[in-house]
């Protein structure tokens, strides 16, 4: 072998051993869920064993009320979350972005939620949640007002706030660190060309965070089609279907109702809807990047 | 167009003073240059009558009614920034025409004055660009075009030029002043460049460690300084400073340093006398030296050529006087060799000094 094929083979052999650990850790258990969507097969077989149906898990999924129902509380819910967590983490931030003395401490605060696991946060919740024993209704109660059924009636808006509650901190702390990379001076330009402050929100701020805003919503958007610990520790899916999110219902398929091949199909489906985000994701920060190259490019054209 | 008054404009950051009480007046159209080393204070002069810094102290009047509470936009000024701070997300136009529309201005009246203003700097190709595919003096003529577009009473400038490399400097310099005298408006016009200021200003103020050194005309400040560091500041080649002493002989008052001796004439002779045996400064520019191998020895400098730098149709020769060094400017047709010593004759009337110990002109 010759010293220059040497040299370009050196990384790989470095990246070999990695490499063959994501092959294992990673795919493997990818391969073997797509190989079992194709199975009539109960965790008492081994997959060998289990009978081979082709798409038949996936035409059934499709024609299931009750999975319909599912994607569509999932589709809901992310909806929701994703756009109420925008529009009060990025208010917040516009809010907050400013040289106040104690603000270091108000913002450290706000991103507390982020850090405390999803299992407490869920305990946290339903109790606040409970009809008679939780802080909201004795709070209502206290006031002369109407109790709610938090957790019955008003399930999947009750989950939604609490997830709000969890995540806007996250978009707050992205949407502050763009804010406070943005040129001062463009800024201090506005301001003499007449901007009040909403107009400077309007105009300059929105339009200049909008990369960093995309990307985060896009990111959330993924992280909350997977969202599992906190409404199965709140509601368990119910009351009926009304928040059994896909996570939950894959779940319940495959230890409920022991059907793996099913479950592992519903997770093939759920893995398409969220590998279509995360490729738009990249597409948008690919085409940024071309363009910022040919911007660059027709600047050097001129000079 | 307004008039403009500072009183005793004095700025804190926390414990630090940065301005100490600056008094200045400008005029109706003129163009007042504010000129210093780093870090004396331009910029935030300039910042508070923009409204973009607080006044710790003092007062900003415009035609005699005090602004310091108003916002930047209620104070009729536009603004040019060092690094441009263009809007990147808009195009050329948008960017010229956002102070516009934001005063709801009617459509044709925009487009009109777009046109009207890119055709001013030489911007009508690039109206549709953004201003990332610009290159740095393209996007110096934006800034200079939204600032022209707002039809203010006046205009700020803070180093407008300083991102350019020095040919297109000195174009746009020139540019800078074809307009000044064509827009007829206020302009207050910061720089660190004695060349800028000294080309482009009405008025030239002085600025050093945040206090006001002198104001004036660029005459009166290059040929009256009233202390030793407006001298050495403006000028090219800089001033050469000699240490010496005033002695008052029967043969007349001389300044008498290491390696030197010379005859004070006239009017700074009759000045100097009050100050016989003062430690003093004196000042020479290298222009008011000239090579003449006859001058008398009590009107003229012996000095040793060390390095001579070829400019063009002139040189500057870097010489030894003692334990000093001197430059002169010379013509480069004059037969000097390095190594050589000389005797250069000293312009009478371009002779300064100053006070050794408090810099300032006699
Ligand atoms: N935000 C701030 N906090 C504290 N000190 C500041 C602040 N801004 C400026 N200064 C100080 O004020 C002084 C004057 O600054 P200024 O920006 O006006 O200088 P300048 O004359 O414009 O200098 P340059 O030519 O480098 O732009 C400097 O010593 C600087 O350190
Ligand atoms: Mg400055």
């Amino acid at each position: 072998m010759s010293r220059s094929m040497a040299n370009r083979f050196t990384p790989y052999m470095f990246m070999a051993p990695a490499a063959v650990i994501m092959a294992i850790a990673l795919l493997y258990p990818l391969g073997y869920m797509v190989w079992g969507s194709f199975r009539d097969w109960n965790p008492s077989q081994t997959i060998g064993e289990a009978e081979f149906v082709g798409l038949k898990n996936y035409i059934t999924l499709w024609n299931d009320p009750n999975f319909r129902e599912s994607l569509g509380v999932t589709l809901r819910f992310a909806f929701f979350v994703v756009t109420f967590e925008m529009v009060i983490g990025v208010g917040l931030a516009l809010l907050l972005d400013r040289d106040i003395r104690g603000m270091s401490v108000l913002r450290t605060m706000f991103i507390l939620p982020m850090m405390i696991a999803p299992v407490v946060v869920g305990l946290m919740w339903r109790y606040m949640y409970h009809p008679t024993v939780g802080t909201f209704n004795r709070f209502l109660d206290g006031w002369g007002l109407p109790k709610i059924d938090w957790l019955g009636q008003h399930a999947l808006g009750s989950v939604i706030i609490a997830d709000i509650w969890q995540w806007t901190p996250f978009i707050f702390i992205l949407s502050l660190a763009a804010l406070q990379s943005l040129p001062r001076s463009a800024l201090e330009a506005a301001r003499i060309d007449g901007a009040t402050p909403w107009q400077q929100i309007i105009h300059i701020k929105l339009p200049l965070m909008m990369p960093v805003l995309i990307v985060t919503g896009l990111l959330r958007l993924i992280d909350a089609f997977k969202v599992l610990e906190v409404i199965l520790v709140m509601t368990e899916g119910g009351p009926g279907l009304s928040t059994e999110i896909l996570a939950l219902r894959i779940s319940r398929t495959a230890t409920e109702f022991r059907e793996l091949g099913v479950a592992a199909a519903m997770s093939n489906y759920l893995l398409m809807l969220l590998l279509l985000l995360t490729v738009t994701m990249f597409g948008f920060t690919r085409w940024q990047e071309a363009r910022a190259a040919r911007i660059r490019a027709a600047v050097e054209e001129d000079a | 167009m307004p008039t403009i008054h500072l009183d005793n404009l004095i700025k804190r950051y926390g414990d630090v003073q940065v301005l100490h009480g600056v008094d200045l007046r400008m005029e109706d159209n003129e163009f007042t240059v504010l000129v210093g080393p780093s870090g004396c204070g331009k910029s935030t002069t300039l910042r508070m009558i923009a409204g973009l810094e607080d006044v710790s102290e003092g007062e900003i009047y415009v035609d005699g009614k005090p602004v310091s509470h108003l916002e930047p936009k209620d104070r009729d000024l536009a603004m040019v920034f060092q690094d441009y701070a263009l809007y990147p997300h808009m195009n050329v136009a948008q960017n010229i025409s956002f102070a516009l529309r934001l005063a709801k201005r009617p459509k044709a009246e925009i487009d009109k004055k777009v046109r009207e203003v890119a055709e001013t700097v030489g911007l009508t190709d690039f109206l549709a660009r953004k201003p990332g595919a610009l290159s740095g003096g393209q996007r110096q003529r934006v800034a200079m075009a939204r600032a022209l577009a707002k039809d203010s009473g006046m205009f700020l400038f803070d180093e407008p030029l300083s991102n350019l490399d020095a040919k297109l400097r000195g174009q746009m310099r020139a540019e800078l002043a074809l307009m000044s005298q064509r827009v007829q408006k206020n302009m207050i016009y910061v720089t660190h460049d004695q060349i800028e200021a000294m080309t482009l200003a009405d008025r030239i103020v002085v600025m050093h460690g945040g206090y006001i050194q002198q104001q004036g005309t660029p005459k009166e400040l290059f040929q009256k300084p009233v202390n030793k560091f407006v001298a050495g500041f403006l000028g090219m080649p800089p001033m050469n400073f000699l240490d010496g002493e005033i002695e008052d002989t029967g043969a007349g008052v001389f300044v008498k340093g290491d390696g030197f001796a010379l005859k004070l004439q006239g009017e700074r002779a009759a000045t100097a006398k009050a100050h016989t045996n003062k430690q003093i400064t004196l000042g020479i520019r290298p222009s008011d030296l000239s090579y003449d191998a006859d001058a008398a020895p009590a009107d003229a400098l012996t000095l040793d050529v060390m390095v001579s730098e070829y400019v063009g149709a002139q040189s500057v020769l870097l010489c030894r006087c003692g334990p000093a060094k001197v430059m002169v400017e010379v013509n480069s047709e004059t037969p000097v060799a390095l190594g050589q010593t000389l005797t250069f004759a000293v312009n009478p009337n371009g002779v300064h000094l100053f006070d050794r110990q408090s810099e300032a002109a006699l």
